[in-house]
């Protein structure tokens, strides 16, 4: 029999910044799988973005604090390696593009990781390209960031992260400045680096409308610890919007039909769900 | 009210951004301005309170042309919050910050404090009086901006993508107080494309793309309209696309909010 090993495997995590006394993340647990979507989401201040930056080595090397547990991503302790050694393996896309762009153009910026690397320039080229196909910003290469809508500019902070070819992206809130198209546009990018390259993806974000199609497991935080876990279905049809998650309407209705007296097995996720299952009841 | 008359606006060095927009928001008025990255929504409102000027045409705000008047003195009437709340901090503790306006407006020491104070209890800020406002997360420091400006009363408030960073127990609060704010009477317009939160509030709704005015009309309206909502690369809520979707059995089609589909969903439910 073939055993998966977890591409992420947190255990008992805890951290507390410097100069805070309350941990932001206690008892963390988490095995991710190879060529998983993962979603986590939850309330504000409730230690997603600590757990995000545990997972690429920004936590402990330049956020100082008293860490406990373990991380291991793609076989590497995290607090062994280098955070250079681990780019190479786990991307970070931030909330707010602006702050990952900083180069004259966008292969620029995406060439720019690779430098680092000492990688022969012919390669270089070649990944460069290949990152820019793989998110839809060939047409764009020579731009300067700043002449990009958002929705673009995050597209070039992607490519940025591809063109290093991790085995696992992390994305914080990457959606949150854009317009609902350009968000809907930029997940469908990062499901198609999961299905189609095998990526490994763990996406936080409050937009469950949109992602919710795509992942495979939600995670819910609040106040530092995982509280919910499982498919989007049975995350959904648990009372998760009572601390403070937005579940996509759709959701919501079936939630509140229930407390109207009306029974449904599954709480759907998408729209297409709801009304499938409408469209049974009301014809039937 | 607020008059904006076939308003041009371009950068210094760049392209044009308005191209001849007219609006009208009137006293009282509940509004959201909506449209993709880009669309020109942040400079639109940057003309509220006189921070741009037109370069063809003109905005009056009750009455007076804002290039006949100072940022100073239209901002007594007009309190714009912005996106980034970070940007806009200086002081070193919220209460400082929150007192800046009424001082410059030459209030006394007393009446600074009082009603720094309401307003700090109000937005479930007290706690932090005395913490610098560097120091609080993306969604406190958004209360401490909107405090910043509510605390002068001005009678027109534009807030600029208040739910940015906001969960939903955060965004359900902002609507209490928006809603309750525009039960005072104040004029009230959003610059956002959340269009769920604009579904939960249901304000009228002003479409702008490309710097142009595409459509404007109810909420329940206009997020309906696949075209219009295509053009301004925003979605329908998803209560309108599964409404929608079921049009063929007799539902509604104009319907937004969640209360509201409930409501209609469970009669229907009944029925069968």
């Amino acid at each position: 029999m073939l055993v998966k090993l977890p591409i992420i495997e947190v255990k008992d995590l805890a951290f507390t910044y410097t100069g805070l006394k309350k941990p932001s993340i206690v008892d963390v647990n988490l095995n991710v799988e190879a060529g998983e979507f993962v979603v986590l989401t939850g309330p504000s201040g409730c230690g997603k973005t600590t757990v995000c930056r545990c997972l690429n080595g920004l936590i402990p090397h330049f956020y100082t604090g008293e860490m406990r547990g373990s991380v291991r991503v793609a076989g590497l302790n995290v607090r062994e390696r280098l955070t250079s050694e681990l780019a190479e393996h786990v991307g970070l896309v931030f909330q707010n593009p602006e702050n990952q762009l900083f180069s004259l153009s966008v292969e620029r910026d995406v060439a720019f990781g690779l430098e680092n690397l000492n990688m022969p320039v012919s390669e270089i080229r070649r990944r460069v390209d290949w990152a820019l196909g793989a998110t839809g910003t060939l047409e764009i290469r020579s731009s300067a960031p700043y002449e990009l809508s958002s929705g673009q500019q995050q597209r070039a902070a992607i490519s940025a992260v591809l063109a290093m070819q991790p085995e696992i992206i992390v994305l914080d809130e990457p959606t949150s400045f854009l317009d609902p198209k350009s968000a809907k546009d930029i997940l469908g990018v990062v499901a198609e680096l999961n299905r189609k390259l095998g990526i490994t993806i763990f996406l936080v974000e409050h937009r469950l409308d949109l992602v919710s199609r795509y992942a495979d497991r939600v995670l819910v935080m609040d106040e530092g610890r995982v509280v919910l876990e499982g498919s989007p279905r049975e995350v959904y049809g648990e009372k998760a919007y009572l601390i403070g998650v937005g579940l996509p309407k759709v959701s919501m209705l079936f939630h509140l039909l229930r407390k109207e007296g009306f029974s449904f097995n599954e709480v759907p996720i998408t729209v297409d769900d709801a009304s499938k299952e409408l469209r049974r009841r009301l014809t039937s | 009210m607020i008059a904006v008359e076939n308003l041009y606006f371009s950068y210094r060095d760049g392209a044009e951004v308005l191209h001849g927009v007219n609006l009208e928001i009137a006293d009282g008025e509940f509004l959201a301005i909506m449209g993709e990255n880009g669309a020109g929504k942040t400079t639109l409102i940057k003309h509220f309170n006189g921070l741009l000027k037109p370069n063809v045409g003109r905005v009056l705000v009750d009455g007076v042309d804002t290039r006949d008047s100072s940022v100073a003195s239209l901002s007594r009437n007009v309190g714009i919050v912005f996106q980034n709340p970070s940007h806009q901090f200086f002081s070193e503790t919220v209460r400082e910050e929150v007192a800046f306006g009424l001082r410059n407006f030459g209030y006394s020491g007393e009446v600074v404090r009082k009603e720094v104070d309401r307003i700090l209890e109000t937005l479930e800020l007290t706690r932090y009086a005395e913490t610098s406002p560097f120091m609080l997360s993306g969604g406190e420091m958004k209360r401490v901006a909107l405090a910043s400006v509510l605390v002068w009363n001005p009678k027109h408030i534009i807030l600029d993508e208040p739910t940015i960073g906001q969960d939903y127990r955060q965004k359900e609060k902002l609507r209490k107080l928006i809603l309750q704010l525009n039960m005072q009477g104040k004029t009230v317009v959003i610059v956002t494309h959340d269009v769920e939160f604009v579904a939960d509030c249901k304000p009228t709704v002003v479409l702008l793309s490309r710097g142009r005015v595409l459509g404007e009309g109810p909420a329940e309206e206009v997020l309906v309209n696949q075209k219009l909502v295509d053009e301004a690369s925003l979605l329908r809520p998803q209560i309108a696309e599964l409404m929608g979707s079921l049009l063929d059995l007799g539902v509604p089609g104009n319907v937004i909010d969640t209360f509201q589909a409930r409501r209609i969903l469970a009669k229907s439910l009944l029925r069968v």
